[in-house]
């Protein structure tokens, strides 16, 4: 993993999530209270925003300031969740080589488990976890395996895409759809859509280096 | 979308900075990260913080000052604020006696308080706010919402924190306050979350939501539109089996406070109208409406509607009401 990706999956994330606009919204009024885009709209913004502080940072370092500044600026559930995200992440790769993707597998794994930890939450609850839990899993065990690059990343962005979906036919259990019971069925989860989006941006972009 | 806007990224601190030159006898506005405080910093006291997204307004802010607050973290709109904010504060009014965290129970604000919490040096607890009875509780959901039953929280504890209590005192009678107090709410409009631009839910003119949010989340079920005292006996009837749920059941005679909350967009003529209409359903069941109040506390934008909210009420919890408070939006006895 090299900073230079990270900026650069930062810019694409920003633009991914400025075109997803009107499906975040209506699936945010539907089951939430209408905020998510906007505040994925700041966070990644103001990521895209410390594009030259992060520049000569290393990777773990880069993806720090990144989880800080989510944090402060994203708010709501998003915002400490995918903070965690990143230190989590950023620790790992300090601590290991993230050179090769079994590396950044780990690492992705570790941030992964640092938000079912701060969201107290796991598969199943109708939540971006029924995303990030598939696909760490899915990276952990493909990159333990031969399969080549593009096989890995198209099927992580299947993982995410069947993931997503996944959270359409469940109850919430967490977060603020969890307030509707029953009538949260039939309703994708806004989180769980914005962390597919840019899982898929970020696989996109891993494949088009190729 | 028809509101009082230059640009809508600049509404949060435009209205924050009006809230501070209006109150600046009281309170003190800093920026970046956004925390409010009391304009002359008490001594000796546990400090208590409290904050959340904006859009509730008068809460929390508005009850910054004497026998309340110490100071306030406004979020976004709808969107709890951010560790950052709640760091900068406590830094700015903890007096050596601890800071005591009043949250109310969202997913987000949790979150941001638990990490400002655990990043925070000095002694802190937390008193979570849950008195939203439309949300059955469960150890496996996020259980239910604070709404308007802060206030009165907030109000207790910031009686107790005035006599020089310690924090484990603050937050136990904060719990206290939290459990005896449930609320239920009704809402005939949606709101419009300003960036958003357009209303957070579709309601029908014949139709209300019942057990609504403070968000415009929907409630326990959408409903065909009645007269008032139907609506109030549904949502009395919800608040009391809540309590015959828990481990103080009301006897006949107990006192109660009862709160009429407005959620920004339902005149006070039809608050006291319902308060008139919860008191006789109350009434009838043999409680005492000893304290009230009615008003537009913790408001959801310019959503119609309004929450009822019944506190159970004891010699102590009684005698901290009653007790001298000066803020922005609560003032009696000085």
């Amino acid at each position: 993993m090299r900073t230079e990706f990270i900026l650069s999956a930062a810019a694409a994330i920003q633009q991914a999530i400025l075109a997803s606009e009107s499906e975040l919204e209506s699936l945010d009024r539907e089951i939430g209270d209408g905020d998510h885009f906007i505040n994925m709209k700041r966070g990644s913004a103001a990521i895209v925003d410390m594009r030259s502080e992060l520049a000569d940072l290393s990777p773990d370092a880069a993806l720090q300031k990144i989880g800080m500044k989510l944090l402060s600026t994203i708010g709501g559930a998003s915002g400490p969740l995918l903070a965690s995200f990143f230190m989590a992440m950023a620790k790992t790769a300090k601590e290991r080589e993230t050179d090769s993707l079994a590396g950044i597998a780990a690492a992705f794994a570790a941030g992964v488990d640092a938000v079912k930890q701060r969201g107290k939450a796991d598969v199943g609850e109708k939540t971006m976890l029924d995303v990030l839990i598939p696909v760490a899993n899915r990276f952990q065990t493909l990159t333990a395996t031969d399969a080549s690059r593009d096989e890995i990343f198209a099927a992580l962005k299947d993982a995410a895409q069947a993931g997503m979906l996944s959270t359409r036919d469940l109850v919430a259990t967490k977060g603020r759809a969890s307030f509707l019971g029953e009538r949260a069925i039939g309703h994708i989860d806004p989180g769980a859509k914005s962390c597919q989006v840019m899982i898929a941006t970020v696989c996109d972009l891993a494949l088009d280096r190729h | 979308m028809k509101k009082f806007v230059n640009k809508v990224d600049d509404m949060l601190v435009e209205s924050l900075s009006g809230f501070a030159a209006a109150h600046r006898d009281l309170v003190a506005l800093h920026l970046d990260p956004n925390y409010l405080t009391r304009a002359q910093k008490p001594q000796n006291k546990v400090a208590l913080i409290s904050g959340g997204g904006s859009g509730h307004e008068p809460l929390h802010a508005g009850f910054i000052g004497y026998g309340m607050l110490d100071a306030a973290c406004p979020g976004h709109v709808f969107t709890s604020p951010s560790p950052d904010q709640m760091l900068a504060a406590a830094e700015a009014v903890d007096m050596g006696k601890g800071v005591l965290f009043i949250v109310k129970n969202y997913a987000g604000d949790v979150m941001n308080f638990e990490m400002a919490s655990e990043m925070l040096a000095g002694e802190n607890a937390t008193v979570l706010t849950s008195d939203d009875v439309a949300v059955i509780n469960s150890t496996y959901t996020t259980g239910r919402r604070g709404v308007a039953g802060t206030v009165i929280v907030e109000k207790c504890v910031g009686s107790l924190a005035e006599t020089g209590a310690d924090l484990a005192t603050c937050k136990a009678l904060g719990d206290k306050v939290n459990q005896r107090t449930g609320s239920m709410g009704v809402a005939l409009t949606s709101c419009t979350v300003p960036a958003a631009g357009r209303a957070t839910f579709d309601i029908g003119d014949n139709e209300l939501e019942m057990g609504v949010g403070i968000h415009g989340e929907p409630g326990r079920r959408r409903e065909a539109m009645r007269e008032a005292d139907a609506i109030v006996g549904d949502m009395v009837a919800a608040i009391l089996q809540d309590f015959e749920r828990s481990d103080h059941k009301p006897a006949k005679g107990q006192e109660i406070l009862l709160l009429v909350n407005g959620f920004g967009g339902t005149p006070l003529m039809e608050l006291y109208l319902l308060f008139n209409s919860a008191a006789k359903v109350l009434e009838g069941h043999g409680l005492i409406i000893s304290r009230s109040l009615v008003g537009n506390y913790v408001t959801s934008l310019e959503m119609a509607g309004a929450s009822i909210t019944v506190c159970l009420l004891d010699d102590e919890i009684k005698r901290h009401w009653d007790s001298p408070v000066h803020t922005p939006a609560l003032r009696w006895g000085r």
